[in-house]
């Protein structure tokens, strides 16, 4: 059985539909040529069409209509060659205009579909109903004087393509894997860069309740939702607020909620918009998609994260958890193919998603910044199979490079830790740690044969780590034998 | 169809205009006036028609990605009300 | 040349005559604007036309005019005075479409339109007065006073007419000879029929042939930019400055612009010529049923064959606009809320000043047709009224597609009737309305037209007769309108006027 809430009569299950907004990636607002820069000074990315002054006009931005077309060939969705834009109207501090454009009737992209994976391994198909372009508005300050809002536009008019799925998610596990694939599908397509913290990807989650083989229940929405945590708890949240509501007799009303220190509540600013009196807007025409220009963009699309997953599996020989952690991010994916190429893939994996991981977490940085780039890894990995260090050495040798940033046959010459192979050293070494360890010799002649790990210890630290293992191992036996 | 004095208020409401109680019966003769005189499109067969949005038949023009405006905070809040440094100023909203 | 002669007698050239009196010289861009300016201080008070007057500007703007023709650096407008309806934004020049709400309103752009008859080398005179928001036909809504028409009844010279509207600021000024021609902009008749009005061309050109941007919008998919002037050609003139693509404006065409004076020359030899029969409405005075025959007698003797045409949907044109007008104007006009520029009211919280700003800066009509357009777009009735009118629309077009099938161009009357006084169809918005019967269809079809004055009815006003054109094709609307011009010898003029 999936996740479930027991309530005081019974178990209750969770539906839940998101729509997410996502910041289109472009130089320009969707119908203005101001910047859409995050974190310039207030209003100062703001044209005469963004403050919707009298007479201003809006012009579209071909850029985002592509980052729309691409989002949703990603999102193997079917692509309406004609769409049209509507005024939604309502009043808000932050709403310059009076009206958002959005495409209400007739998005630029129709049904698709989504993967996720969960943690138990099984995975899941979550339908896509649509994706729609449309403006963001613009910011409302309230906590800058104790009796004004402040607003700025900087915000109103950045595109943002609106993703809306089917009720399909049925625990909060499964809507954080669906907006972290979703995510990771943006940052491949380079439609949005996913960034939650600055605003530029925010949930609106529609949550339900009902027992089992019922037909949906009234849904609220929790609106502006803006980590993958907050969406996991809002729902859990909110669907225990209702599991409440409904068995202490009561009926949950069709609203509009906030989520704030763990609780929702309802959200008295939007309580009569609920007439939004959308009407196509006479200022825009008809967008219609020329097909090659479409086929075009499909043509220049990169891999996708599940086409490069199955890739990594098949090629590399990864198994589907390790390929799904260096698929999530492409910055990890292109990391690790530049380490693996030409080397054993298995050891390269291992090597990315163990040390460099949790040197990155240690040092605070992400893949791109990493102090160590893919070709020093994949350096690191040829002086291993070549021999001329151990794997035991190696380690060593990264931290060296994680505190430096140099080349790890820089750090080996440095440090003089270039592997001994020769067997002449080596075999003078074992003589020298045997004599001195004549009782133990006995010992382990007498039967005692686990002591073989600490003659291989002492001789390693009489070179300094430097032995060859294998060779080591070789002249010990030989000469324990022997004596 | 005929305006009740209630669907007045909604109206004026969702259009945030202030109507006084002394406004609403004339107010609703003149939009009841109007409305009927507008009815009259019903004897009109519409059937299998199109509803024409505009009289532009054309197809949108897309401009290029590049950023051609805006960086005039000063001429953006000029003609405002209120302003507080470069913002606009509002009586606090509660959401 | 000077004096005060010599100035009377420049407010009554055409823009054409002004034209190469400029080039050569006879008199400067300065003395025909002083006299102009000179105009307008002695009459606007009477006939409020004027909302803002730039003299100081105009002679700035002359004095370069004169440099540039001393130095034979001729632009086709290059000196001529012209007054712009302030629904234009002119930049820093405050803008208030009528409208208290946009009272404090100095706009930091220039509309192009009007940027493009600055780009040709005319002098602004001021902003003229209109319907507020451009919504009215009797000017009569204006926040700043109703507009008086210089022309008089001759049986009740006290009456005070009104010009039409809503560019009836435009229509009053070109006709008293305040400025040599002006802008003005047709959503449901708002050029033509003051136009008719005040005894002057007026020009709706098709829908997309003049940009809407930089122009307040009163109802987007309706709004059309276009020319006043005291001739057809004057008009043609004036257009072809102000026409062209706009990458600005969505909607505006990216077609070439005719060279629309030379059209005015082309007559109308073996034209076919539609006569709308369902342009034949109870309640038209007599008199323009006449002159509409004359205008097509004229039309056949200059070698067109006159041609019986439907249009069978003429009847619903107007409730369908009054569905399609508001609904956009409700949406268009919400943006004036009293945050980021002209009136605030404060109130106890946002939504209190929104509704007291809102409530205070916009008069009656505006309120009206705010809520009308609300309720028609409102939900449970979007389909009863709305979508409904736009499958009216579209039928609306498809009667002019299948009659410009059959003909070149169409005649008809402008208005039902001539100018009438201040204070008459005033208590019932839809008689109000009805001004419009004639001019609200090409609107809808967005197809151009133009006003011409025709004659005279019994009372000494001016009869104005429309040509209505296919898309695109103002030329042949020019040709029409001209070759009507010609035979009406029109020489009337109006009782107020410079030099009189
Ligand atoms: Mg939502
Ligand atoms: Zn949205």
């Amino acid at each position: 059985m999936g996740y479930a809430i027991e309530g005081s009569t019974g178990t209750w299950e969770v539906v839940v539909g998101l729509e997410v907004h996502a910041q289109v990636i472009s130089r320009a607002k969707l119908f203005s040529g101001a910047a859409t820069d995050f974190g310039a000074p207030p209003n100062s990315q703001v044209s005469f069409v963004d403050a919707a002054f009298p007479g201003m006009l809006p012009v579209i931005n071909r850029e985002c209509v592509a980052q729309a077309v691409r989002t949703g060939l990603g999102l193997n969705a079917h692509i309406n060659f004609v769409s049209r834009f509507d005024r939604k109207n309502y009043f808000y501090a932050d709403l310059p205009a009076g009206y958002q454009i959005s495409q209400y009737q007739h998005p630029i992209v129709g049904e698709g579909k989504i993967e996720i994976e969960l943690t138990d391994g099984s995975t899941r198909e979550i339908g896509i109903t649509r994706l729609h372009l449309e403006q963001d508005a613009g910011k409302s300050l309230h906590d800058q004087h104790p009796s004004k809002t402040y607003v700025d536009l900087n915000r109103s008019g950045v595109a943002l393509m609106e993703i809306v799925s089917e009720p399909d998610i049925r625990s909060p596990e499964e809507a954080g894997a669906y907006v972290r694939k979703l995510r990771t599908i943006l940052r491949y397509l380079g439609t949005c860069d996913g960034n939650m913290e600055e605003g530029s990807m925010r949930a609106d989650v529609n949550v339900s309740v009902r027992r089992h083989g019922e037909p949906y229940r009234t849904r609220c929405e929790v609106k502006n939702v803006n980590s993958v945590r907050f969406v996991m708890q809002a729902i859990e949240a909110e669907a225990k607020r209702q599991v409440e509501v409904w068995e202490s007799g009561g009926t949950v009303e069709q609203e509009t909620r906030l989520f704030e220190k763990g609780t929702t509540r309802s959200m008295r600013s939007k309580e009569d918009a609920h007439d939004y009196r959308y009407f196509p807007d006479p200022d825009l025409l008809p967008l219609v998609l020329d097909e090659a220009w479409v086929a075009e963009l499909k043509a220049k699309l990169p891999e996708l994260p599940d086409a490069k997953k199955r890739r990594f599996m098949h090629d590399y020989g990864l198994a589907a958890y390790d390929a799904g952690v260096l698929v999530a991010e492409q910055a990890t994916a292109d990391y690790f193919e530049r380490v693996a190429k030409g080397r054993d893939a298995k050891l390269a994996a291992n090597w990315v998603m163990g040390d460099l991981f949790a040197a990155l977490n240690r040092a605070g940085r992400t893949i791109v910044d990493s102090p160590v780039s893919a070709a020093a890894l994949g350096g690191l990995l040829d002086l291993m199979a070549d021999n001329t260090i151990s794997g035991r050495i190696a380690k060593d040798v990264f931290e060296a490079m994680v505190q430096t940033g140099d080349d790890p046959v820089a750090i080996i010459e440095a440090k003089g830790l270039r592997q001994v192979t020769d067997t002449g050293a080596i075999d003078a070494a074992v003589a020298s740690v045997l004599a001195a360890n004549a009782d133990k010799v006995a010992e382990y002649q007498a039967g005692r044969e686990k002591l073989f790990g600490f003659f291989v210890g002492q001789v390693m630290k009489a070179m300094a780590g430097k032995g060859n293992p294998a060779l080591v191992n070789d002249a010990l036996k030989r000469k324990l034998s022997a004596a | 169809m005929s305006l009740e004095p209630a669907t007045i208020r909604r109206i004026a409401a969702l259009a945030r205009l202030r109507v006084e109680d002394a406004e609403l019966p004339v107010l609703a003769a003149e939009l009841n006036g109007i409305l009927g005189w507008i009815e009259q499109l019903n004897e009109v067969n519409v059937d299998g028609i199109e509803p024409l949005t505009g009289a532009a038949q054309m197809a949108l023009k897309m401009r290029e990605d590049v950023v051609t405006d805006g960086g005039y905070p000063d001429k953006v809040l000029a003609n405002a009300p209120e302003r507080a440094g470069d913002f606009y100023a509002v009586p606090k909203v509660v959401e | 040349m000077a004096g005060s002669s010599t100035a009377i007698s420049l407010t009554d050239l055409t823009i054409a005559a002004a034209r190469d009196g400029l080039r050569a010289r006879h008199f400067t861009a300065r003395e025909l604007t002083e006299a102009h300016l000179a105009a307008i201080a002695r009459l606007n008070p009477r006939l409020n036309a004027f909302i803002t007057v730039t003299g100081d500007r105009a002679l700035t703007q002359a004095d370069a005019a004169d440099t540039a023709l001393s130095r034979g650096d001729f632009a086709p407008l290059t000196g001529i005075p012209l007054a712009i309806k302030d629904l234009f934004c002119t930049e820093g020049v405050r803008t208030t479409a009528g409208s208290h709400i946009l009272s404090p309103f100095v706009p930091p752009y220039e509309s192009t339109v009007s940027a493009n008859l600055l780009r040709d080398g005319a002098i602004f005179v001021g902003k003229t007065n209109m319907d507020e928001f451009a919504m009215g036909s009797s000017n009569m809504t204006s926040a700043f006073g109703p507009v008086v028409n210089p022309w008089k009844r001759r049986q009740d010279a006290d009456a005070v007419l009104v010009p039409g509207g809503s560019s009836g600021g435009s229509a009053s000024a070109v006709s008293a000879r305040l400025a040599m021609g002006a802008t003005g902009t047709d959503t449901g008749g708002s050029i033509r029929q003051p136009a008719a009005f005040c005894g002057i061309v007026g020009m709706k050109p098709t829908y997309g042939r003049c940009s809407r941007w930089g122009v307040v919008a009163f109802a987007s998919s309706l709004d059309h930019p276009g020319p006043f002037a005291r001739t057809t050609e004057d008009c043609a003139i004036l257009l072809g400055s102000m026409a062209g693509h706009d990458p600005k404006d969505s909607t505006s065409a990216d077609l070439p612009v005719a060279d629309y004076a030379a059209a005015c020359g082309r007559g109308v030899k073996g034209m076919r010529i539609g006569v709308p029969r369902e342009y034949r409405v109870d309640g038209m005075q007599g008199e323009i049923e006449t002159l509409w025959q004359q205008g097509l007698a004229w039309l056949r003797d200059a070698g067109a064959e006159i041609v019986d045409i439907s249009l069978p949907h003429t009847k619903y044109a107007l409730p369908a606009y009054y569905i399609v007008a508001p609904a956009e104007a409700s949406s268009n006009l919400a943006r004036y809320d009293g945050v980021r520029f002209g009136l605030r009211e404060n109130g106890t919280d946002l939504r209190d000043l929104y509704e007291r700003t809102r409530a205070a800066g916009f008069g009656a009509e505006v309120r009206r047709r705010i809520l009308i357009g609300t309720y028609v777009l409102s939900a449970g009735y979007y389909d009863a009224y709305y979508l409904r009118a736009q499958k009216v629309r579209a039928l609306i077009l498809r009667d002019f597609t299948d009659a410009f099938a059959q003909v070149d161009a169409l005649v008809a009357p402008t208005a039902p009737s001539a100018a009438f006084a201040q204070g008459e169809n005033m208590d019932d918005p839809v008689q109000m309305y009805l001004n419009d019967v004639f001019t609200g269809p090409a609107d809808l079809a967005g197809v151009p037209a133009i006003s011409v004055p025709a004659g005279l009815d019994a009372n000494g006003l001016p009869l104005g007769l429309q040509v209505i054109g296919k898309p695109f094709d103002e030329a042949t609307v020019f040709a029409v309108g001209a070759a009507l011009e010609r035979a009406a010898g029109f020489d009337a003029l109006p009782q107020i006027r410079a030099g009189a």
